[in-house]
């Protein structure tokens, strides 16, 4: 096969008014699979992202039950978001390229995991929600019928994501002379809707703490298996300044880990372990912002967008969602998406009032019930994760209360207001 | 000291102008689109239209801001914390440009506050645009 390419622009679902998605209902998840988790890669080639990335398609398909051979599609969102391995020298193969350290591809992994049925692969840039909406539309399609979904991401020794160069070009001549960049941009947003809605940053405080207790109910998040120590709001309110009004407890803390997830046919689902969790669309936002930044404005103008979106492709009203679990690695920007939606009829400027109420999982607003990735780790997947296991009712302590813990439909998306693709779950496909 | 931008054939004349004392926006002449940073095409009509520069004022103001306490650009971080404005020019709102704000103290940014233009050499001698607040 050809090298993968990344998936055509007619894959995504970007423009409102496009009605009813025409494979809502068509398109199952049967499985899942998720790595350990690291801090940081210790260099080890049993630790390395593409071995963790076999351990989490070989934990999906036992989820499923089902075979190696069975699998007839692969879409990979390809880069992980740490730094890359070069200069360092590479190792023997399958490490001879920063594919299988710093990433993994769709073909790393057909390649290495002997796939011999494999018809169909693509690539879905950034993350793991872009490859999502890859794979739904491809088995809605047809394309492939017993479809991975994988990712893998890790963080290098090192710090992260730093600049050194005296001068700078493309983009980053607009940006570095002045160190902007997304977290300024979060930064300065956050400011903007304090500002225009009378708020404060210690009023996310009851939210980041929920996103750290539902963390320490999830036996596969970062937190869990390694820092499984209470997070409470003086913790918060303590964090060091990164951008302020933006602490480090509002960034996602780098980690090493790896997922898989099955999209099938709700025909071949029958036959699988799990009981199958549909697909009833799937959007994606670019916005475009007027000039340099993205204004409060345009973030709002963005969010209320999705939501028209999600809504309009799944036939679903706000109401109807029972499981919210939109991004939060920025913590800073996840009350765009609440109020966006109306999700339990919080409007513009209420999400503070709202994270004072009960957002628990065991509440009447289980707002986040993942934890997110600032209560398991940078991945922009336990949102995914914890949907499909909610609406399996798997999610353990985590489990939803509401609708007798049997919820129906589920959300999730990432990644921020301007550049995400979202996903909209449910238990049954009509 | 800032890291120094370097200039491709799209934003040369920008930074051109920044050298000169002179602060420019790129417009469109075919259908007067102001747009910032400056592109290969209009974003409104396309790769076919012929791109140029306009003088602005030079005057505008605080839109909004963060403090910046942790730069991921390593030149920048010896002078943390330091304030990280966006500023709205005067002659069109809709164009931003960044801002460090030199001359007002950190963490103390007037929003809203009248700004002017000053240009300051960076590590290799280009100049950015820099805003100060007026009066």
């Amino acid at each position: 096969m050809a090298p993968t390419q990344m998936a055509p622009a007619s894959v995504y679902r970007r423009d409102e008014g496009l009605g009813v998605w025409e494979h809502r209902g068509k398109v199952a998840v049967a499985g899942y699979g998720q790595a350990p988790t690291a801090r940081r890669w210790d260099g080890s080639l049993e630790t390395s992202l593409g071995a963790w990335q076999k351990l989490a398609i070989e934990k999906c398909l036992e989820d499923a039950g089902i075979t190696v051979d069975d699998i007839d599609g692969v879409v990979a969102c390809p880069q992980g978001m740490g730094d890359v391995w070069a200069p360092r020298p590479y190792f023997d193969a399958p490490y001879h390229s920063e594919d299988g350290l710093s990433g993994v591809s769709a073909d790393w992994v057909v390649e290495n995991m002997g796939m011999k049925n494999v018809k169909f692969t693509s690539h879905g840039p950034a993350c793991i929600s872009n490859a999502l909406c890859v794979a739904a539309q491809a088995v809605g399609d047809r394309q492939t019928e017993v479809c991975l979904v994988i990712r893998a991401t890790g963080n290098m020794p090192g710090r992260y994501h730093q600049n050194p160069s005296n001068e700078v070009s493309g983009n980053n001549q607009w940006m570095d002379p002045w160190g902007w960049g997304l977290m300024p941009q979060i930064g300065f947003g956050f400011e903007s809707y304090c500002r225009k809605y009378g708020s404060n940053h210690d009023r996310m405080a009851p939210f980041v703490v929920n996103q750290h207790r539902n963390g320490m109910m999830n036996p596969e998040g970062f937190y869990y298996q390694h820092r499984p120590e209470p997070f409470t709001a003086e913790d918060y309110l303590a964090g060091r300044w990164l951008q302020k009004p933006l602490n480090i407890w509002d960034a996602d803390l780098p980690i090493q880990t790896a997922v898989a997830y099955l999209y099938t046919t709700p025909e071949r689902a029958k036959d699988m372990k799990q009981p199958p969790v549909y697909i009833l669309n799937h959007v994606t936002q670019r916005g475009v912002v007027r000039s340099y930044v993205e204004t409060l404005e345009e973030t709002e103008a963005f969010t209320d967008s999705i939501a028209k979106k999600v809504l309009e492709g799944s036939g679903l009203t706000p109401g109807e969602i029972d499981i919210y679990n939109p991004y939060d690695g920025y913590t800073l920007f996840t009350q765009y998406y609440l109020e966006g939606m109306g999700w339990h009829g919080v409007k513009r400027g209420e999400a503070h009032d709202f994270y004072e109420g009960d957002i628990r999982v065991e509440g009447p607003h289980p707002f986040s019930s993942s934890g997110g990735n600032s209560g398991n780790g940078r991945t922009r997947w336990w949102i995914y994760t914890d949907s499909i296991q909610q609406l399996r009712s798997q999610a353990g302590q985590r489990q939803v209360t509401i609708k007798n813990g049997r919820p129906e439909t589920a959300v999730a998306g990432a990644f921020t207001p301007g550049a995400s693709d979202w996903t909209v779950f449910g238990t049954s496909p009509d | 000291m800032k890291p120094s931008p370097v200039p491709d054939e799209v934003s040369k004349p920008f930074w051109d102008a920044c050298n000169e004392g002179r602060l420019v926006v790129q417009y469109c002449a075919e259908c007067d689109w102001l747009q910032h940073p400056p592109q290969k095409a209009c974003a409104k009509c396309g790769p076919d239209a012929s791109m140029e520069f306009r003088q602005m004022s030079g005057r505008g103001k605080i839109h909004g801001y963060c403090i910046s306490h942790d730069s991921r650009v390593m030149m920048l971080q010896e002078i943390q914390p330091f304030n990280l404005a966006v500023i709205e020019l005067e002659d069109a709102p809709e164009i931003k440009m960044l801002s460090h704000l030199p001359g007002t103290p950190t963490d103390e940014i007037p929003v809203g506050s009248a700004v002017e233009v000053v240009f300051e050499p960076t590590y290799n001698g280009q100049k950015i645009a820099e805003w100060s607040v007026v009066g």
